[in-house]
Order: structure tokens, then C-alpha cells, then sequence
């Protein structure tokens, strides 16, 4: 096994996960503008915002949702057991012991089974509630003159609100693994540029060196 | 040269034209039985009356005028008996309740009926002061009212009310008839303003909305009417057809789906959405797409017309009859108090009607309309002791489907009622009599004459007590930049805080939704900042024990 510096996100991942970033931190303080968290913005300027992100990013789920499925990048997202019980022991112990994360990058596996887990039920579970619901929520205008809709909208507006507090709460922990272990730059950077250490068996290394060099330096 | 082509042309075309001239021209007869076809508005303009023999005059009295009127328009005496300004009746067809200010009871001057010798100075006909007035007669039609145009027409009380009261018209010039029929026209907003503007007794009182700013506005004050916009008489939106026009305080229509007409379509409506469509904004951004869902369940008025009472003149806000008839050497006095927009005094107290509280730019009261009021009719009984009384309510709900949030002047008075039988009172307040209020200062005089008159049974004994009345607000449209931005309504304690029925993003939350919010996320907080701090911090204790910093996680 040797570790070498190995493309783990293409051009297109990379663009869909800062564009993502950009338009959820948008939403999230759009929306609680909405909500009357803050008062950074007028209403209307929320609320114009807010439509506009969230087509965007339905537009960028769309195209994410075609590449995941038609580069067979979905894999990536497949929950494991396999060395899940390591991960969570080295968080909630092993850390403080000044343990080595149990976990190295695999060409085949670029996320560590927890992170798996847990983006697996953003995508799954978090993402199909806050759009679902923000769509129907969006064209109220439609369906707001058939009878009883007025109590919908509350039950609606609420399933939205609450998933948004639950993504905020991913957003605050998925930066803070960021900060743990190495600098938070040098956890940002394979996002940059693309390049991460991957630990890779000598027929890996060979075959990235010999058909695909551009992903391995 | 130039004639042959021309002459050539004549020729070429000649049997064309003759052919199409002897079907097309002259035009063909109108079978009897045709139906009679629709034209376009009408603007004015082709007859000047000054060139008119009948109206050369002199005339000694209106009627004469009138007279002279029909002899031209045949047909509009018996069209404009059809308008409520000449039956001041109108029975509503959902609830049957007998309407207009020949029954009502109001919470200003408290009732019309049995003093029509001073409140039909604003019928639009010439002497009704008690109940002989012949409404059948055509000459007593007042034209004038309405079509003068030389601004000196004015009308005096149908009957004299008490002998103190002949100061009111000391004075005044002599109309020149001949001269004011020879320069009628189609009605300018000065003409409507004459009553509609001092409903309730004085500039503004009543409505709120209708001020005698509205005879010339600035473009801020409203749109429509101001000379710096489209300059509208008040038939530019309250459409016309024989004479009786449209839209109505007691049929409201207070959500129009039907959108514009075409050409020769709705006479009948003065709904903004008659000219403005259903989809009023330009459909060109998220904000404006926004806007226009808003139309099924937010009147255009609660947005456009922020405020009322604006441009200068102060509406009624709160009447109190408890402090009327206090007199000062025995004779009835008034009081100013209140100095308004313009600089104009107004009275806070008059021995004849009481107290006034004024308002000037006042947010008005909101709720969900579907244009239907009910009214505590003088036949109605109520219930004492649940105050205040409602003069009328406004029905609606949002569920209904019809209805929109509309905005109202919410109008208190403090006013007699007939404490035994739990009704509402016929005050006589104007006459010739002893028993007139306004003469000798005795309310239960006043009462018991002005039941008695119409049969109608009085225990005796009267109290004052609150009541409230809702006149929704519709005029003084704003310019767009100063309609309400969304924020005024999408806030806690925002104009909308008492409007029930529907879930209103940034007024409404959920406090259990949350409270769990806010702990997931000061508790995700806490819990990074406790594990981040933690692991350092063991770590740094425990350095020299290992040597394996490298610890390499992929978050």
C-alpha cells in the first residue's frame, strides 16, 4: 500500500459542491429572514432570493442526480457496517486519546463509512423534505383556494421549517469535521483542487499511472 | 399629369363603389325588434347646452330646470328613479334586509329618516322632507346637483328645522339657474363631492377615504383622480349605464375574477381588477409573480391605499353623543380642538351632536370580506350588553373561498339606544316642533317623537351606549412607490396581526417547532465546541505520551 496524491473530485463534483454550499448558506439565511430570525433583508428581498436559490438548486440537483447515477459515482454514497463501529469509537473516544482516525481514503471509497451514512440521509431523507415541501409551499397559489388548504400551508410551512433547522445543524457539524485532525485549509483544499492523499495497492497506483496519469501526481 | 392616374383610378373603381353604396348607404333601417346594440363609453361633448332655447330660462325654481331637461332626455328622469341616490332604498338580496339611508341607522347623525327636511339637502331631489314626498314625480328629480359646472350651485334644507337654525343660510348669493342649466356637463368630482365628501356632517367625516382633498389631489394623495395622473371623475371607475352606476357600499364586490372588459362589456363594476385584470403586476420577476397570488386573497386597497385620511383633512374616529346638548347661557355653542393637515380648524365639540376625536394618516382595521354586511337594523334586536354594538359587520372568512382582506375605518360612537326593548333609536333631531333635538336639547324628546312617528315602540327609556360601524376604505390610492412592502404584513405586530384563518410566513410559527429548532442547533453548537475544545485539550495533558499526532480523518 502506498498513499499518493490521487483526483478524487472531478471539475464537475467540485463545482456542484461549492455552488451547493453558496446557494444552501443562501437559503438557510433567506429562509429564516423569511421566518423573522434576522432581520438582514426586507421580506420581499428574502423571499425573491430564497425562490430564485432554491430553482437554482433544484436545477443543480437535477444535473448532480444524472451524474451520480450515470458516472456510477452513487457508490461512493452506499452505506457500509464495515468499520463504521471504528469511526464512531474514534469519535467519541479514540480522539481523545490522541488516536489516528481508523479510516484511509480508498480510490473506491472516498468517504469514510459515517460520512457515508450521514450523506446518504441529507440526500435521502433532509433534501426530498425541504424541496418537496418548498414546492408545494412555493405554489400555494395553486392549490390555495381548495378547501382546508389554509391549515395545510401551516403543516407544510412547519415540516419546511423544521427540516431547515435539521440541515442547519449538518451544516454546523460537517464544518466542524473540518476542523479536527489537520488544519481546516487542508481539508478544504481536496475540495479545491481536487487532489487528496488515497491509499492505493501497487495495481492501482500502476493503472492510474499508466491509463489516467492526469489523476495522480 | 397628375389628374389621369387618378382619373384612370376613379374610372377602374367605379362600379365597385356604386354597387357597395347601394347595399351599405344609406345606413339600412334597424328592424323593430333588433336588440338595441352596445356602444362605448360616452365622453360628452356634442351638444352646448348655452345654445339651447329651452334652457334660456328664467327658471324660479329647480324643478322648472328639470323640466326643461326631460324635454331633451326623455328617458332619464325614469332611469335615475331607478338609482339609489333618488330612492335612498335598497334591499339587500342575500339577506333581505330593507337598506340605504331610508331605514338605516348610522352612528354619525344617527338616522335620515324623519329628518329628511335637513338630510335630503344630499337626496337628489328637490324637496323631501317628510313622508309625503311624491318619488313618482320626475321634476323633482335635481339635476343640477350632479351636471352644474359653474361651481355656485348649492341646496338648502328641504324644510326649516328650528327657528335657531336660520343662521346656517344667511347669505348666500342667488342662483342664476338659467346660466347654471346653460353649462351643465357630465358630473366632475366636485359634483359627488358636494355630499359624498361631507357625509356625516362635515369635510371627510364619514368615509375616511372621500375628503374634499380629492377635488384637486396631488398624484401622492391618489392616483387616479390627481390631475398629475389620470385626472379621473369619479364615473371613470363608477361606470354608468342609464343612469345608474356602478359600485355599491351594501353590494360589494370584494373579489372580481372576471378581470377588464372588452369593449362593451361590464358596465356594472368599479372594481380595480375592471381595468387593472387579474394579474395586476408585470409578471416580469419573482417579486411582482408573487404579487399576483397574492390577488385571490388580499383586496388591491390593503397594499395601494397605506393610510386614510390623508391629504390634510381628518376623519371621525370616535363620536360621543353623552356630552351633546351641554349649552352656555342657554344657547347650543361649539368648540375647536383640533387643527388638521391643512391648517383648518375643526370643531371637538358642538352642543348639537356632542364629542369628536379626530384621525388624519390612520392604518386601518383589516379583515377577511367577502363583500356581504349585515346591519343592525332599526328593527333589530341586540344584545346590550355585548359592546360595541355593531352598526354593521362585515362577513367573510378565508375558508369561504370568496372572500379577500380588505381594510376598514372602524368608526366608535357613544350613542342612544332604548334601554328597555334592547334596540337601536329613530332620533328626531331636525324639525319645526318642540320635540327636535336640535332646539331644545331633550334626547328622550327626541327619541320618543322620532319612534312614534314610525309606529315603532319606545320603552322610555334610553342609554347611551357604544357602537361601531365598518365603512371599507377604497379610495386614495396611493402611487405604487408608497403601497405597503411586504414586510408590514409578513412581521410579528405587522398590519395583518389580527387576521385569522391562514398561516402568514413571518407573522405565524410554530413555538414547539421552534424551541426544538433553536436547541438542535445551540445543542449541535455546544456539542462541537465541547468535543473540539475536549479532544485538544486531553490531548495537550497528555502530550509526551504519544507521538501519534498524525492522525489523519476525512470529514
Amino acid at each position: 500500500m502506498i498513499i499518493r496524491q490521487v483526483l478524487i473530485y472531478t471539475v464537475f463534483e467540485r463545482f456542484w459542491h461549492w455552488t451547493q454550499m453558496t446557494l444552501i448558506v443562501t437559503m438557510l439565511v433567506t429562509g429564516f429572514a423569511i421566518h423573522g430570525l434576522n432581520h438582514w433583508m426586507s421580506f420581499d428581498e428574502a423571499v425573491t432570493l430564497h425562490t430564485l436559490s432554491a430553482l437554482a438548486l433544484l436545477t443543480l440537483w437535477v444535473l448532480a442526480t444524472f451524474w451520480l447515477f450515470t458516472t456510477g459515482n452513487w457508490k461512493h454514497y452506499l452505506p457500509t457496517a464495515s468499520g463504521l463501529g471504528q469511526v464512531v469509537r474514534f469519535y467519541s473516544y479514540g480522539i481523545f486519546k490522541g488516536e489516528r482516525h481508523p479510516y484511509r481514503k480508498a480510490y473506491w471509497r472516498k468517504h469514510n463509512p459515517l460520512q457515508a451514512i450521514a450523506y446518504l440521509a441529507l440526500k435521502i431523507v433532509l433534501f426530498p423534505l425541504i424541496w418537496a415541501s418548498g414546492i408545494i409551499y412555493l405554489l400555494y397559489s395553486v392549490w390555495g383556494d381548495m378547501a382546508g388548504a389554509a391549515p395545510w400551508l401551516e403543516r407544510v410551512a412547519l415540516i419546511h421549517t423544521a427540516t431547515a433547522y435539521a440541515i442547519l445543524a449538518f451544516v454546523i457539524i460537517h464544518v466542524y469535521m473540518l476542523t479536527i485532525g489537520h488544519s481546516f485549509l487542508h481539508h478544504v483544499a481536496p475540495m479545491v483542487s481536487g487532489f487528496d492523499e488515497v491509499e492505493l495497492s501497487p495495481e492501482e497506483e500502476a493503472y492510474l499511472i499508466t491509463d489516467e496519469p492526469h489523476r495522480i501526481r | 399629369m397628375r389628374v389621369l392616374p387618378g382619373a384612370l383610378l376613379a374610372v377602374t373603381l367605379m362600379p365597385l363603389t356604386v354597387t357597395q353604396a347601394r347595399s351599405n348607404w344609406p345606413t339600412p333601417p334597424i328592424a323593430g325588434d333588433a336588440a338595441t346594440q352596445v356602444s362605448g363609453p360616452l365622453t360628452g361633448g356634442s351638444a352646448d347646452h348655452s345654445k339651447f332655447a329651452a334652457l334660456k330660462g328664467p327658471f324660479a325654481t329647480g324643478p322648472e330646470v328639470t323640466k326643461a331637461c326631460l324635454g331633451c332626455h326623455t328617458e332619464s328622469g325614469r332611469h335615475f328613479m331607478k338609482n339609489i341616490h333618488w330612492t335612498w332604498d335598497f334591499t339587500d338580496p342575500e339577506t333581505g334586509q330593507r337598506l340605504g339611508k331610508k331605514h338605516l341607522i348610522n352612528n354619525f347623525c344617527t338616522n335620515a329618516r324623519g329628518n329628511e327636511g335637513m338630510c335630503a339637502q344630499c337626496h337628489a331631489g328637490y324637496g323631501w322632507k317628510d313622508e309625503t314626498f311624491d318619488f313618482t314625480n320626475q321634476d323633482n328629480i335635481d339635476c343640477l346637483v350632479c351636471h352644474d359646472h359653474t361651481g355656485t350651485y348649492y341646496k338648502t334644507t328641504n324644510s326649516n328645522g328650528d327657528k335657531s337654525c336660520a343662521v346656517m343660510f344667511e347669505g348666500l348669493p342667488a342662483l342664476d339657474l338659467a346660466q347654471i342649466a346653460q353649462s351643465v356637463q357630465l358630473p366632475e368630482r366636485a359634483n359627488c363631492g358636494t355630499c359624498h365628501f361631507n357625509g356625516g356632517g362635515g369635510d371627510n367625516v364619514k368615509h375616511g377615504d372621500l375628503s374634499s382633498a380629492l377635488k384637486d389631489p396631488p398624484r401622492s394623495l391618489d392616483v387616479h383622480m390627481s390631475s398629475d395622473g389620470q385626472n379621473f371623475a369619479c364615473t371613470a371607475c363608477h361606470v354608468t349605464k342609464n343612469h345608474v352606476w356602478a359600485g355599491s357600499r351594501y353590494a360589494v364586490i370584494a373579489k372580481d375574477t372576471a378581470g377588464p372588459g372588452r369593449p362593451g362589456q361590464r358596465r356594472d363594476v368599479a372594481t380595480c381588477e375592471s381595468c387593472h385584470g387579474a394579474a395586476p403586476h408585470p409578471a416580469a420577476s419573482v417579486r411582482h409573480l408573487k404579487l399576483n397570488d397574492h390577488v385571490a386573497s388580499v383586496a388591491c386597497q390593503t397594499c395601494h391605499i397605506p393610510r386614510f385620511a390623508r391629504g390634510g383633512i381628518a376623519t371621525v374616529m370616535d363620536w360621543d353623543w353623552r356630552t351633546a346638548g351641554q349649552t352656555k347661557d342657554g344657547e347650543g355653542y361649539h368648540e375647536h380642538g383640533y387643527t388638521q393637515g391643512n391648517g383648518e380648524e375643526r370643531y371637538t365639540y358642538k352642543s348639537i351632536k356632542g364629542s369628536f376625536t379626530y384621525g388624519e394618516n390612520v392604518i386601518p382595521d383589516y379583515g377577511w370580506f367577502n363583500g356581504q354586511m349585515r346591519y343592525t337594523t332599526i328593527d333589530t334586536q341586540v344584545d346590550l350588553s355585548d359592546q360595541p354594538i355593531p352598526i354593521n359587520s362585515y362577513l367573510g372568512a378565508r375558508a369561504d373561498g370568496r372572500s379577500r382582506i380588505w381594510p376598514f375605518k372602524r368608526m366608535l360612537t357613544w350613542q342612544p339606544v332604548d334601554a328597555g326593548n334592547g334596540t337601536l333609536v329613530y332620533t328626531h333631531l331636525w324639525g319645526e316642533d318642540t320635540d327636535a333635538y336640535w332646539g331644545n336639547y331633550d334626547m328622550g324628546k327626541a327619541i320618543a317623537r322620532g319612534m312614534q312617528d314610525f309606529g315603532l315602540a319606545y320603552s322610555g327609556h334610553f342609554d347611551f351606549l357604544q357602537t361601531v360601524s365598518y365603512w371599507p376604505i377604497t379610495h386614495m390610492v396611493a402611487p405604487k412607490e408608497d403601497a405597503l412592502a411586504c414586510g408590514d404584513c409578513h412581521m410579528e405586530n405587522g398590519r395583518l396581526s389580527t387576521v385569522t384563518g391562514v398561516y402568514l410566513p413571518g407573522r405565524d410559527r410554530n413555538r414547539w417547532v421552534d424551541l426544538a429548532g433553536l436547541i438542535l442547533i445551540f445543542g449541535t453548537l455546544g456539542g462541537t465546541l465541547a468535543h473540539g475544545l475536549g479532544h485538544r485539550v486531553i490531548r495537550f495533558k497528555n502530550r509526551g505520551n504519544t507521538h501519534d499526532h498524525a492522525g489523519k480523518n476525512h470529514s
